[in-house]
């Protein structure tokens, strides 16, 4: 069993698409990064001490970085050849979903402004 | 530990060892197996993405009833957010305790992790009941319909990762820590952390945005 766990210390060194996996520690630096960018925005709009916009602002910037800690830290994605593909499928879905979105919002916006007023 | 790894998988110490060598047919097919998950899991979130922007577009829509801002109790969301968190981390653990082969301390996450997500769910189902009691169904405004249809279909999903667990726990009793099971448990903890990542999306879209 020492030989198996030496040879999945260094998993990041064989392996096919889509299997790598974190330490302890990449684990718990990507909980207490989670926790902060958490934390900040509930604190803040719980706190009733900032305005409409700080608060807007805040909270899509710190899901945006908690969304990427998660990505990294968690669905361990990164530059390595083993999660290339798992990265190229990431990046062509959040192209399709910034279309979906952005779409939907617009034209959304445009029907009401042209049959509300 | 040693001698734990052999009871409960007995008959794959041989496959544990040769592990490193000459299995790479195998890894192989594994890889192959959760990048398909991960494909799956992208297709998944287009369907978020679609019920995210029909929420978005349908929050105004109260007909006279209640708004978000009447509704949601922010600590309430806050103890949800570190239940499911905290799981993410557990699920994170085990799978780290199934790579090095440490069969009792990978149950012991899980079982924590399964503990942390059924807590999660207990909440959900119960705000969903407090809502309907108070007559803010689905049925009662637009908006309502789109924050059923949207949190409704994340804990549809947190519920199938419970239940998955659950049949994973009796897999690997019946036969140990196969190959194949190694890969049912990375597709499952591919599937948990990516809940997780939804819920960021829940919690800032609906509630945090929704007190604002």
């Amino acid at each position: 069993m020492a030989h198996d766990n030496h040879a999945h210390a260094h998993d990041h060194d064989h392996g096919a698409g889509g299997e790598s996996h974190g330490t302890v520690k990449s684990y718990l630096i990507g909980f207490a990064l989670a926790v902060v960018l958490t934390v900040i925005p509930f604190w803040m709009v719980m706190s009733g001490d900032f305005s409409r916009t700080v608060n807007g602002v805040i909270i899509a910037v710190t899901a945006v970085l908690q969304m990427l800690v998660h990505l990294v830290f968690f669905l361990h994605l990164d530059r390595s050849s083993e999660s290339r593909w798992n990265v190229n499928a990431a990046v062509f879905t959040v192209v399709v979903i910034g279309i979906i979105v952005a779409g939907t919002l617009w034209v959304m916006h445009n029907m009401n402004v042209h049959m509300m007023h | 530990m040693s001698t734990h790894t052999h009871t409960v998988s007995h008959g794959h110490a041989a496959h544990a060892a040769a592990h490193g060598h000459d299995d790479h047919e195998h890894h192989d097919t594994g890889g192959n197996t959760v990048f398909g998950f991960w494909v799956y899991l992208m297709s998944d979130c287009l369907i978020f993405a679609s019920l995210f922007a029909t929420y978005v577009v349908l929050v105004g829509g109260t007909d006279g009833g209640p708004g978000p801002k009447d509704l949601f109790e922010l600590s309430f969301v806050a103890w949800e957010t570190a239940l499911l968190l905290t799981s993410s981390l557990t699920f994170g653990l085990g799978m780290i305790a199934m790579h090095r082969g440490k069969v009792g301390l990978m149950y012991l996450w899980l079982g924590i992790t399964w503990l942390l997500g059924f807590g999660f769910m207990c909440m959900e189902v119960w705000e969903f009941n407090h809502l309907i009691h108070q007559g803010y169904g689905p049925d009662r405004s637009a908006f309502l319909s789109a924050f059923f249809a949207l949190v409704g279909t994340h804990g549809l999903h947190v519920s199938a990762g419970l239940l998955w667990l659950l049949v994973m726990f009796i897999q690997l009793k019946q036969n140990g820590l196969t190959a194949t099971n190694k890969t049912r448990l990375a597709c499952l903890s591919l599937f948990w952390h990516f809940l997780d990542l939804i819920w960021i999306g829940v919690f800032s879209v609906v509630y945090l945005n929704g007190a604002l």
